[in-house]
């Protein structure tokens, strides 16, 4: 990494770290009007009413002080129960979970708990914007594997081989995936997990998305026999539960780590937002019905949506999961980023460029289908007239 | 029910506009599978007809009251409380009956223009039918929801334009 200004008071580090390319189409389209957003990642419900009603009463009662470190060990207990109950992977609410600000908090304070200064991390593109610069905050080297459009841009087994050196630690999955919605069967997880034993590798697994899976169940990566010793299970409410706002997350793993994690945050965050955190605790507790009404509604949606862009003649898979679908536009020969910024200043739709969630994503936008069906017929209709325009 | 047949009933009760295509496309159907169950359910009288869910109050022209009334009653031998419930739906100023339990009966929804004239209905028709004992007549000052819908909503989109 090359040095920053001389006169600079910022750490290398942070001088050298490259600003998210979602933050221009950010401001470009917040000084827009009549803008329709598909560039949005998170839930377009708002919080299940149970869940904001039960974070009211919390502060009637008076519980505004701070929690465990850990998290409210109701919570944990909670967090234990559902994840054993829905994706059969067992962890002791007293030291193998960790009540986070958002799943984002839980990735950093697993690193931060992992990585020896110069230690490498395997991230996969394309994917979440934070995991590369998370890694390198961390003092570690971002390792990138791009995935192939061909395999529906899931991560292939002797990916993993091919950039393994001495010095890796550990790898980030994400499945169901943002920006691409694939999901990893669990033949697939199978196969992975296979080299990942092999070199002895130590598995992040962003789980964020893991109720909304449209065509199959969707299977943890700790469930995966062998796994669950060596992986560390992050997740949060925001999209299942539709509560981003909240940041509220958690992570679950082996006792060593969590405990490191704990650490972490005893010192840098003391403890979650704690009426957030009897939110969530409601949220697990009666929230399923509200779980299921909303995917239903994303599944529909996304039928929709790639149907629609599909007439229009973009290349675009089925994704199975979370609620982004990814269509090239390579026939249009615009760059994503020429692409994305026409569309938003001559039909006002935000979508994000694929380039952003990794060099591989060049010639694919981020279409989100958190909208409205109102919102997305017309903003199909506008992508339409654009496309026809060109 | 088939969970499809559910799932598209779900789907029309919330908008009855949509296209045939765009259900179909979202359900996973073709269109004249899709076709082919939305007339299965009009025939099963599943589906009795497609509204428009209407606030009134946001009608400038629009003037109207709404009284929800309790109705004790004496059923008749023989025909419960059917004969009688039907012997007040059958006014067509008469929105909605429902048989309770409870401390009344039937709960009576009336539309009139006036208070007067729903007055004049409990007085004049309701309250003089043989089987009533008594009515008691609650008049509705607000509506907030109705059949699922709140009223005055605000869905603004409270998301900032683009995030990761």
């Amino acid at each position: 990494m090359s040095h920053s200004t001389k006169n600079s008071h910022l750490s290398t580090t942070v001088a050298n770290l490259k600003p998210s390319g979602i933050r221009r189409f950010f401001d470009l389209a917040a000084n827009m009007d009549n803008v329709i957003s598909l560039g949005v990642g998170e839930p377009d419900f708002v919080t299940p009413w149970n869940v904001i009603e039960a974070s009211y009463h919390s502060l009637e009662q008076g519980y505004t002080a701070y929690t465990a470190n850990a998290g409210m060990i109701e919570l944990r207990q909670e967090i234990s129960n559902y994840l054993k109950h829905r994706y059969f992977v067992d962890y002791n609410p007293d030291n193998q979970v960790i009540v986070t600000v958002g799943a984002s908090q839980g990735i950093d304070l697993a690193l931060r708990a992992l990585i020896n200064p110069g230690e490498e991390v395997i991230v996969i593109e394309p994917g979440f914007v934070s995991y590369a610069p998370a890694v390198t905050l961390a003092g570690g080297d971002p390792i990138i594997i791009n995935t192939k459009p061909e395999h529906e841009f899931k991560l292939q087994p002797e990916q993993i081989e091919d950039a393994i050196s001495e010095k890796t630690k550990a790898i980030i999955l994400c499945s169901p995936n943002n920006p691409t919605g694939s999901v990893l069967t669990k033949e697939e997880l199978i196969k992975i997990a296979a080299v990942i034993e092999k070199h002895d590798l130590i598995v992040l697994s962003d789980e964020i998305y893991a109720e909304l899976t449209y065509d199959e169940d969707f299977t943890s990566f700790a469930f995966i026999k062998g796994m669950k010793e060596r992986t560390i299970l992050i997740s949060g409410f925001s999209k299942a539960f539709a509560m981003t706002g909240w940041r509220l997350g958690y992570a679950t793993g082996p006792r060593e780590i969590i405990e490191a994690m704990v650490k972490i945050h005893q010192y840098t965050m003391m403890c979650a937002p704690t009426m957030a955190q009897h939110g969530a605790l409601e949220a697990l507790k009666n929230g399923q019905k509200s779980v299921l009404d909303m995917k239903k509604s994303y599944r529909q949606r996304r039928n929709f949506v790639v149907n629609s862009l599909k007439e229009m003649g973009l290349d675009c898979h089925l994704p199975g999961g979370a609620f982004y679908v990814f269509p090239s536009i390579k026939s249009t020969g615009l760059s994503s980023e020429e692409f994305a910024e026409q569309l938003l200043r001559k039909e006002r739709v935000a979508v994000v460029p694929g380039n952003v969630f990794g060099s591989t994503g060049e010639g694919y936008i981020r279409c989100s289908y958190a909208a409205s069906l109102k919102q997305l017929d017309e903003a199909m209709k506008r992508i339409k007239k654009f496309i026809n325009e060109l | 029910m088939e969970e499809k047949e559910l799932e598209l009933l779900e789907l029309l009760e919330t908008n009855g506009r949509l296209e045939v295509e765009t259900i179909a496309t979202m359900m996973e159907l073709t269109v004249n599978e899709t076709k082919d169950m939305i007339e299965k359910l009009e025939k099963e009288y599943a589906i009795l007809g497609y509204s428009a869910i209407i606030n009134w109050s946001n009608v400038l022209e629009y003037e109207g009251v709404t009284a929800m009334i309790d109705v004790k009653v004496t059923p008749v031998r023989g025909l419960g409380f059917d004969k009688i419930a039907e012997r007040i739906y059958r006014f067509p100023e008469v929105k909605a009956v429902y048989l309770m339990s409870g401390a009344y009966d039937l709960s009576v929804s009336v539309e009139g223009k006036t208070m007067i004239e729903i007055s004049r209905f409990v007085s004049d028709k309701l309250s003089t039918l043989d089987t009533v004992i008594s009515t008691t007549t609650h008049f509705v000052l607000k509506k907030y929801k109705h059949d699922g819908v709140i009223f005055d909503d605000d869905d603004e989109d409270k998301r900032i334009p683009v995030s990761p």
